[in-house]
């Protein structure tokens, strides 16, 4: 076990980096979708609306599989040569894409429960669409969201151990490789277990602690 | 994008549903079976009762499945004592230990979800029963559980949507699911757009098909526009009205 303490930590900062990457690019794609699905004349609803049923109602290993092997056929295919797609970039690819898919409609309800007058007021004050989205809608619609944009979060530290499959050396892979090679399967998978809890509980405590310092504003 | 082997794809995958559709329903009441006892015990029970059932849904629901699975299916062969026991022929079992692995986590996620679904159950409804004289165990089986049920189900959707897309981790374990049934076909094939498009198209028809499900049964049991209900509103009362005829001049 101790000649794999370096390796667990190498492990565990891929885990936290994989998960961070992709947690703020689909943070960042999620808020643009939902904006664009929120739009009263938005021509992209009912692509937006496909892209998060699809996304929610397909296994997340799937996604990561496909987008491994099918994205290594396909960069192949375009280079003219044989391309291998890393299992990093594979899986932030397809973390973001899950995470995005989820975060959109988590953002999009927020935005749906922003009262209604609070954008009148906004516009009849003469705010320009940039200025309401900035100072009225932004803030209002992410206290709303907080709580299940944390458990987002949870299900992202906990989605990661998934890209192991397709070979990445994050903490469930180097458990896997220790548990054959030391043939203590039970010891090593009780540590990645125990790293895994330890980043869900950090993750929980933080959101939290950010719902106690901005809880959504009451009427 | 090879159409013919999407149809092989069609052809071959969905003799993977079977097992997918096992691993979820069985895991799923499993689940649902030990899930009743624990939220009851969850909202409650005496404190320390409480925080014993939230220690174990905390611990399966920060852990990814996958390792709850490996820790099953690998781990358990390093105790000797686990090796010896008559357990271990159903352990050894790749089968056995997703379904064990799947129910624990189904349990786990169901608990807190009814256990939310029964504390919000309004005291007064809790208050009246007692009134009427109906001992603990009624009030929990007709009264308590029903609305709680009724409430959480929304979310009970989304764990059983969650169970069809958690069932793929099978796979990883040697069983031949639809993804295991994919993953064979594509490194036999070597073509994962078009099987895995195509496995992707067969969860996403499953998952649809438990939502709208989900969706009739929430229809089914509101309290509001039922079959029931308006039968009810139609009756009339025992006493007709009395007719208030205007005398014509």
């Amino acid at each position: 076990m101790g000649g794999f303490a370096a390796q667990f930590a190498a492990a565990f900062m891929v885990t936290v980096g994989l998960a961070l990457v992709s947690g703020f690019l689909g943070t960042l794609f999620g808020l643009l979708l939902a904006i664009s699905k929120g739009t009263p004349a938005g021509r992209f609803r009912s692509v937006v609306t496909a892209y998060t049923t699809v996304v929610r109602g397909v296994p997340e290993l799937l996604i990561i599989l496909l987008i491994y092997f099918g994205g290594t056929t396909f960069a192949s295919k375009i280079a003219g040569r044989y391309v291998e797609v890393n299992a990093f970039t594979a899986g932030v690819i397809a973390l973001t894409v899950v995470f995005s898919g989820y975060a959109t409609e988590v953002f999009r309800g927020a935005i749906a429960a922003v009262p209604a007058g609070q954008i009148e007021a906004a516009k009849s004050l003469g705010l320009n669409s940039w200025r309401r989205w900035l100072f009225i809608v932004g803030p209002q619609m992410l206290r709303l969201a907080l709580p299940a944009y944390g458990n987002l979060w949870i299900s992202l530290f906990k989605d990661t151990a998934l890209v192991s499959v397709v070979g990445l050396t994050d903490i469930m892979r180097v458990a896997y490789v220790g548990a054959g090679s030391l043939r203590a399967p039970l010891t090593f998978y009780l540590a990645a277990s125990s790293f895994y809890l330890s980043l869900t509980t950090i993750t929980l405590l933080s959101i939290r602690l950010a719902e106690r310092r901005y809880p959504a504003f009451s009427r | 994008m090879n159409f013919g082997l999407m149809f092989d794809a069609l052809r071959v995958l969905p003799s993977g549903i079977g097992l997918t559709l096992t691993l979820t329903v069985l895991s799923l009441t499993a689940g649902f079976l030990l899930s009743v006892p624990l939220a009851f015990a969850r909202a409650f029970g005496r404190p320390s009762v409480s925080y014993a059932v939230l220690a174990y849904t905390y611990v399966i629901r920060g852990t990814p499945m996958l390792v709850q699975l490996f820790l099953l299916y690998y781990g358990l062969s390093q105790i000797d004592a686990v090796r010896a026991s008559v357990f271990w022929v159903i352990l050894k079992d790749p089968l056995w230990c997703a379904l064990f692995t799947f129910s624990l986590n189904s349990a786990a996620h169901t608990t807190e979800i009814l256990c939310r679904g029964l504390q919000s159950v309004p005291t007064g409804i809790i208050e009246a029963a007692k009134a009427l004289g109906l001992k603990r165990l009624q009030i929990a089986r007709l009264v308590t559980f029903p609305i709680a049920f009724r409430i959480s189900l929304p979310a009970y959707g989304n764990e059983v949507v969650g169970m069809i897309k958690g069932s793929s981790l099978a796979s990883t374990v040697t069983l031949l699911e639809l993804t295991g049934m994919a993953r064979q076909m594509v490194s036999a094939t070597f073509a994962p757009y078009e099987v895995f498009i195509v496995a992707g198209a067969i969860y996403l028809a499953l998952t649809t098909l438990a939502v709208k499900a989900t969706q009739f049964l929430e229809r089914r049991l509101s309290n509001e526009n039922t079959p029931k209900q308006r039968r009810k509103a139609r009756l009339r009362p025992t006493l007709p009205d009395h007719e208030i005829t205007t005398l014509v001049p």
